[in-house]
């Protein structure tokens, strides 16, 4: 069991909700209301560890007297507001950002991504079959973790997990601009090369698996990653005294992969090079 | 945080052109040499937050280098670093977002060719393939096509910049292929360009508010300006104190006059009742929408009337810095406004003590280094800060949390200057100019197929077709592109709209930065809509996804049907209007929600593609 601290108590406001009155700590985002009042609206950038960057845009919802739609996840409910999440002109956006989206890179490991794709009715083919793409090939330069590009949706989440919301290390930030925007370390370098310090806290956070461990990523290719056959077990890591939490995924009795609990007080999903990879002497049976 | 330096180090050149801005190193912690014991070495507490507080210095860092060398390679980028306590990666994001930098090797001159909207009607592609004939690879020049230099009354034109210390500029306009060479091949001794005045057909004129002066004084002469009147609105400032300015600005009914027409005066206010300290005033120099050229003209004109028009700004709301963030493709803008600020603070019209007055002030000159974004006022804010030149979102606006995320007002430069008039012809006289809800004077951007190009001060309320009699319309016009390529188009038959916000609205257009552009029939409109939607797709920061997907989807769909027409574009059309829906909608900014808004009306109200 993992344990919540209270904050400091917080008036409550009122606001309406596709019609009903909604009741939501200040400084609740709209989208907090949303999923109090068991709306599932659909989001790729927002982190539930990291400050909402709303640059993916698929949770626009429609406040009543702004001139645009807003996103759900970084526009606080205010007293008063009107919101609306599912009108035609929400869904409308969500729809033709997840095909621009969807044309553009590859969501295949990106989770509930294709439910929304069919619930939007969302047809990323019709931008034809010449529609640019990034197609890039995947970067191995470190026997840690894999950066797939072709995967990127530029969230940002890796960036600020790297930077001064977590890990302080720096080592990542967008470079070039427009459609020619990538995630990339200083001069474009192998990871190897950066000030990378091997946290993992960026896979930790990637929405779509375009940051991912190399043993899954090796899975993978070799067609032998199955999560149905995985089982997630969390303990404490026993590198220092710290006390993470680290779930170890497990298949076939091997460890494929660490992530860590997102509601753990103490770390929130963070840990160090040797929490996240360093695994392979707890299977090293000779 | 523990920042890592690769093992690449500065030349001696690149950490001159650094240590000429920042100062030479103080420890080998930030670069230094080696070489001897310093004291500084030894001690623990040296950059850390001090340095980084610096990270503002990050751009103008970058220009420095890339003044001098001409690109900024691994090793300077990371001396600068090291100097600023910048994290690399980030400074390499910055460096690589904007248009005037590389990352990459390239030659010491660039000659930036403009191929944007009035340039291409003038013969820019033809030009560039002259000078790409004549300049080869071995030339030592690096040809760039660029996006619109605000050039525009003198198209075609080209920019060249040659890295050196100093660095040279000079402009070609109206450029042709052997003009441009040379001025590539030798800035310093190309011919200079004509006044600023020669860009204001009506210059010398009676009746004139805002150009009163372009033309008549000497941009470079403090004197000629006081002579002219200048300061007087500043000594009228100090008589109503900053509240009474703030009235009569709001009095006034001074709107902005970059695009949003928000009222000058609740924003001053808005700003100046801010508890938090310090306040900025930013001014909005970054003129790059498309055939906007009218800040350019003002700032080389007249510059002593934007500094004495910042300093009533600031005073109103507060502010006791200014920042004026000029776009860097305005070379003589740069060093006119760099003269006048050097002068007014030698005079005490800038400092401490302005005026005598008790009031301090100052100005900082910023170059943006080619991003339109930038124009954006939250990306303006995060590009003079040091970081890529993204829009914020919004709340909270920039009167609570700005530059520095300090309360800010920002205005452009033709709001600014507007301010004068208000303050010596008071609120009432002011408001007496134009029509009830649009007061005042407007500058317009005449450009295209016009006998006499250039920046026009009519009241508003006169009609499109009143401004384009000023300049001399010519025969065969088809259509007019209002308020630039975020802007729209209307038809030739159109052209009694009255150019006031409220009457460009209810014709269901926009007055934007106050671009009119004029194209006859032998314009191919669907080369043109296909330049507009490129312009949009190279210059999207790429932060969200309707923007930086959605402009790159709208210009294929236009490559698509350029040829076609009717049925055969007609699914195009469908599409085109869907993302042109969400960008609207869901993008960030302003430039991916208007990315749609001039091909919507070429399709709408041109019939483009029937």
């Amino acid at each position: 069991m993992t344990v919540t601290p209270l904050g400091i108590p917080r008036r409550m406001l009122e606001f309406t909700l596709d019609g009903e009155e909604a009741r939501v700590p200040e400084g609740s985002t709209i989208l907090d209301a949303c999923r109090a009042a068991g709306k599932d609206i659909p989001t790729l950038c927002e982190g539930d560890t990291l400050r909402p960057k709303n640059a993916c845009r698929v949770c626009v919802v429609e406040v009543e007297g702004a001139r645009t739609l807003v996103p759900a996840c970084s526009r606080k409910a205010e007293p008063g507001m009107e919101v609306r999440t599912d009108t035609e002109r929400a869904r409308h956006s969500r729809k033709v950002v997840l095909e621009l989206l969807a044309s553009s890179v590859d969501l295949s490991t990106t989770p509930k991504v294709a439910g929304w794709l069919k619930e939007y009715e969302a047809k990323p083919d019709r931008f034809g079959p010449d529609a640019a793409r990034l197609n890039e090939e995947p970067r191995v330069d470190n026997d840690l973790y894999v950066r797939d590009y072709d995967k990127c949706i530029l969230c940002y989440k890796c960036v600020d997990a790297c930077g001064d919301q977590w890990q302080n290390s720096f080592a990542i930030s967008v470079a070039g601009r427009g459609f020619d925007a990538r995630i990339a370390v200083e001069h474009d370098a192998p990871l190897t090369d950066s000030a990378c310090v091997y946290c993992g806290n960026c896979i930790e956070v990637c929405p779509t698996g375009a940051l991912s461990f190399k043993s899954e990523f090796d899975m993978r290719a070799a067609g032998t990653w199955d999560e149905a056959r995985q089982t997630e077990t969390t303990t404490v890591c026993a590198y220092c005294g710290v006390g993470c939490n680290l779930t170890l995924h497990v298949q076939d009795n091997e460890i494929v992969k660490v992530t860590s609990p997102h509601d753990n007080p103490v770390t929130h999903g963070n840990l160090c090079i040797k929490g996240r990879f360093g695994y392979q002497h707890v299977q090293n049976r000779d | 945080m523990d920042l890592h330096f690769g093992d690449s180090k500065p030349t001696d050149e690149e950490r001159a052109a650094v240590d000429a801005l920042l100062g030479p190193p103080e420890s080998s912690w930030e670069g230094a040499a080696r070489d001897e014991m310093r004291a500084a070495d030894l001690r623990w507490a040296r950059g850390g937050r001090e340095a980084r507080d610096r990270r503002d210095l990050l751009l103008p860092g970058l220009h420095a280098v890339n003044d001098r060398i001409g690109w900024i390679s691994e090793g300077a980028l990371d001396y600068l670093c090291r100097r600023l306590t910048v994290p690399p990666a980030e400074a390499y994001g910055v460096a690589t977002f904007y248009a005037m930098f590389s990352v990459k090797p390239r030659p010491a001159t660039v000659l930036h060719v403009c191929t944007d909207l009035a340039c291409a009607a003038a013969g820019a592609p033809q030009l560039c393939a002259g000078i790409e004939a004549r300049l080869g690879p071995g030339s030592g020049v690096s040809v760039e096509r660029s996006p619109c230099l605000g050039l525009c009354e003198r198209a075609p034109a080209a920019l060249a910049v040659r890295a050196g210390d100093p660095v040279r500029t000079a402009v070609s306009a109206p450029a042709t292929v052997e003009a441009a060479v040379l001025a590539a091949s030798s800035p310093g001794s190309a011919p200079e360009e004509p006044p600023a005045a020669l860009a204001v057909p009506q210059a010398g004129q009676d009746g004139l508010t805002l150009l009163h002066r372009v033309g008549v004084v000497d941009p470079s002469s403090l004197d000629d300006y006081r002579a002219h009147g200048g300061y007087t609105a500043l000594r009228r400032a100090f008589e109503l104190g900053p509240a009474g300015v703030i009235r009569e600005v709001t009095d006034s009914g001074l709107v902005g006059r970059g695009g949003a027409a928000f009222p000058t005066g609740r924003k001053w206010q808005a700003t100046a009742s801010q508890p938090d300290r310090p306040h900025y005033l930013v001014c909005n120099a970054d003129e790059s929408e498309p055939g906007t050229f009218k800040d350019r003209v003002l700032m080389e004109g007249d510059p002593y009337a934007l500094v004495e028009a910042m300093t009533i700004a600031g005073y109103a709301t507060g502010a006791h810095k200014g920042y004026l963030y000029l776009r860097g493709e305005y070379p003589r803008a740069l060093r006119l406004l760099e003269h006048a600020i050097t002068q007014a603070r030698a005079r005490g019209l800038l400092g401490d003590d302005v005026l005598g007055q008790g009031y301090a002030f100052d100005i900082e000159i910023r170059r943006g280094a080619g991003a339109y974004i930038c124009g954006e006022e939250t990306a303006l804010f995060n590009s003079i800060e040091g970081y890529r030149g993204e829009p914020r979102s919004k709340p909270p606006f920039p009167v609570e949390k700005g530059l520095f995320g300090k309360p800010t007002v920002e205005n452009n430069v033709e709001t600014l200057v507007n301010v004068l008039p208000v303050l010596t012809m008071g609120a009432p006289a002011y408001a007496a100019i134009g029509t009830g809800r649009s007061t005042g004077p407007k500058l317009f951007c005449v450009s295209g197929s016009v006998e006499r190009p250039g920046v026009y001060e009519v009241p508003f309320g006169a009609t499109l077709g009143e401004v384009l009699t000023l300049a001399g319309v010519r025969e065969g016009l088809r259509a007019v592109l209002l308020g630039g390529a975020a802007g729209g188009f209307v038809r030739a038959d159109e052209l009694d709209v009255p150019l006031t916000f409220e009457g460009t609205r209810e014709a269901g257009t926009t007055l934007g930065s106050g671009v009119v552009m004029a194209f006859d029939d032998s314009v191919p409109l669907p080369r043109l809509l296909l330049r507009i939607a490129e312009f949009f797709r190279d210059e999207s920061c790429g932060q969200c996804v309707p923007c930086r997907v959605g402009t790159v989807r709208q210009e294929e769909a236009l490559h698509r049907i350029v040829e076609r027409t009717g049925a055969d574009a007609a699914g195009d059309i469908a599409l085109l209007r869907e993302v042109g829906r969400a960008m609207r909608d869901a993008s960030i900014c302003g430039l991916g929600q208007t990315a749609w808004n001039a091909v919507e009306s070429a399709i709408d109200r041109l019939g483009a593609y029937e």
